[in-house]
């Protein structure tokens, strides 16, 4: 029977030919393949000092974003902590009080916003929920630790000072929210 | 013997001896380099400017390693063999000619520690007894790898010793000598004996691979089914002294091969220089040539996968020894017919 995908083969054990059996045209031939090697390109990125660049897509450590004037994105909506496979994020929403509006943008905010790393699986799940563009995975490599609790990312870890804000360009040109 | 000729003897040894342990030592700098050449990686690049003090480093990470004898094993046994290796690997470099005479404060120096008049055997003899060093050490560890690494060891070195044997008769009827002075005596200038024992040189070549346990004939200490071979349990400076008699064994084989097959310390174009200056250049030639077999050595170690044993044995006992008894043959009758014997 004709098989459907033609990529059938017969498997033959056939005997070596009087040139196979003498190895030597082989061999030859093998060294010539590693001879050319040697004036190859190497490969090597010497990591200390040279870092390799991440790509765009890559998921690292999360912020949580400010808008243009310092108030912060994030509404406490939970619907980042709802989307989160690994149940790593929890949030306490509180109400924003008159003389606050230079510090959140809406009239709820997320007085404590804690994620664990330990839980997180770097999944993105999270900023693609967040209708509020204010969570965002970025290129930064979460650091190791010796104890389990440094690993509990409070808000001082997670939100970004306006002194040092953290560029997320390269997430927004991506998947689906590029497209819109 | 005079008093001056102990000192040149024992200055001339103390110096081959400082000379083969540094090139034994940057051998596996060098393979390390080469495979990373050969795998477009760069290698040892961080201990010192190009990772050059790297073999300094692994010594005497080495060195300060604990230096471990496992409880079943035959202790002094265990000792002695690293001992053996290293010993065996270092004496068949004493009768290897480095060059001519050297004329220094009056006397003429021989580039040589002894001048055996059988010195091929001698290199033979120092061969097989090699292999001990591997077996008793495989053997005193009490593990079933090592002894396993130690048999396949001893079986090799058996079946490969016999048709490099055979390849050095043929050599020893073309010069007419057991002496490798006058093997390379014999093959002044371009007249290398590779022109006349294209096939000899082969056989020789895949035997010194083998019998040096290098790729692709490293059975005795693959790793990938015998966690390492003869030297499983063995740690610290011992393992370090079998991993240093391999490449040790490699330079004095490749200097071998450069003495049997490619002149030794003879060069094209060698008439036009006399004394100090020729023994120099001569001393400069067979180390290039050693040198290059060494990079061989590696190159092949870097491009050819392991050999099965079975496949081993078959190349060695149903190949090897026919051919180069074939080879043989036809040297012995070329030679008979050129000294006119049947007329």
């Amino acid at each position: 029977m004709e098989s459907l995908s033609n990529r059938k083969q017969v498997v033959s054990k056939k005997e070596m030919t009087f040139m196979e059996k003498i190895y030597l045209p082989a061999i030859l031939g093998g060294m010539w393949i590693t001879f050319k090697h040697l004036f190859r390109k190497n490969n090597t990125t010497k990591y200390p000092e040279e870092v390799r660049e991440f790509a765009p897509v890559y998921r690292g450590q999360h912020v949580l974003k400010r808008d243009e004037q310092g108030r912060e994105n994030c509404t406490a909506c939970g619907l980042c902590a709802v989307a989160c496979p690994a149940e790593a994020i929890t949030m306490v929403a509180e109400e924003r009080v008159k003389g606050e509006e230079h510090l959140y943008r809406e009239e709820k905010y997320a007085s404590t916003y804690e994620i664990n790393m330990l839980r997180c699986i770097f999944c993105g799940l999270c900023e693609e929920a967040c209708p509020k563009e204010a969570i965002f995975l970025t290129d930064r490599i979460v650091p190791s630790n010796f104890e389990r609790g440094e690993f509990i990312y409070g808000k001082d870890q997670l939100v970004e000072t306006m002194e040092e804000r953290i560029d997320i360009t390269k997430r927004q040109h991506t998947g689906k929210r590029g497209k819109k | 013997m005079a008093t001056s000729e102990f000192i040149e003897k024992f200055v001339f040894i103390f110096i081959l001896f400082a000379v083969t342990l540094g090139i034994a030592a940057y051998a596996t700098y060098f393979e390390r380099k080469v495979a990373a050449w050969f795998q477009d990686r760069i290698g040892p690049d961080r201990a010192g400017p190009f990772g050059i003090l790297q073999p300094l480093a692994d010594g005497a990470k080495l060195f300060v390693k604990e230096d471990f004898i496992p409880e079943r094993a035959e202790k002094w046994l265990f000792i002695l063999g690293p001992g053996i290796a290293m010993f065996t690997a270092l004496m068949t470099g004493s009768v290897i000619p480095w060059g001519k005479d050297l004329d220094l404060f009056g006397q003429s120096i021989q580039l040589q520690v002894a001048d055996v008049n059988i010195g091929i055997l001698f290199i033979m003899g120092f061969l097989s007894i090699g292999v001990y060093g591997i077996m008793i050490g495989g053997w005193a560890s009490n593990n079933k790898y090592s002894l396993y690494g130690a048999i396949r060891a001893s079986s090799q070195m058996i079946s490969y010793e016999l048709a490099m044997g055979i390849c050095v008769i043929t050599i020893v009827m073309l010069s007419g000598s057991l002496s490798l002075r006058n093997i390379v005596e014999e093959q002044h200038g371009m007249n290398w004996n590779i022109f006349y024992q294209p096939l000899g040189f082969i056989i020789f070549f895949v035997c010194a691979l083998a019998e040096t346990n290098r790729a692709p004939f490293d059975l005795p200490e693959c790793e990938s089914e015998l966690i390492g071979g003869y030297h499983t349990e063995y740690g610290s400076m011992k393992m370090g002294f079998y991993l240093f008699a391999e490449y040790v064994a490699l330079f004095t084989s490749s200097a071998v091969i450069s003495v049997l097959f490619f002149g030794g310390y003879n060069f094209p174009g060698m008439d036009y220089f006399s004394g100090n200056t020729l023994a120099i250049l001569g001393v400069l030639a067979m180390f290039t040539k050693t040198f290059f077999f060494v990079f061989v050595f590696m190159w092949i170690r870097w491009t050819l996968p392991r050999f099965r044993f079975d496949q081993l044995m078959h190349l060695g006992w149903k190949s090897l020894i026919p051919i180069s008894l074939f080879n043989l043959l036809i040297t012995a009758i070329i030679i008979a017919i050129k000294e006119g014997w049947f007329h």
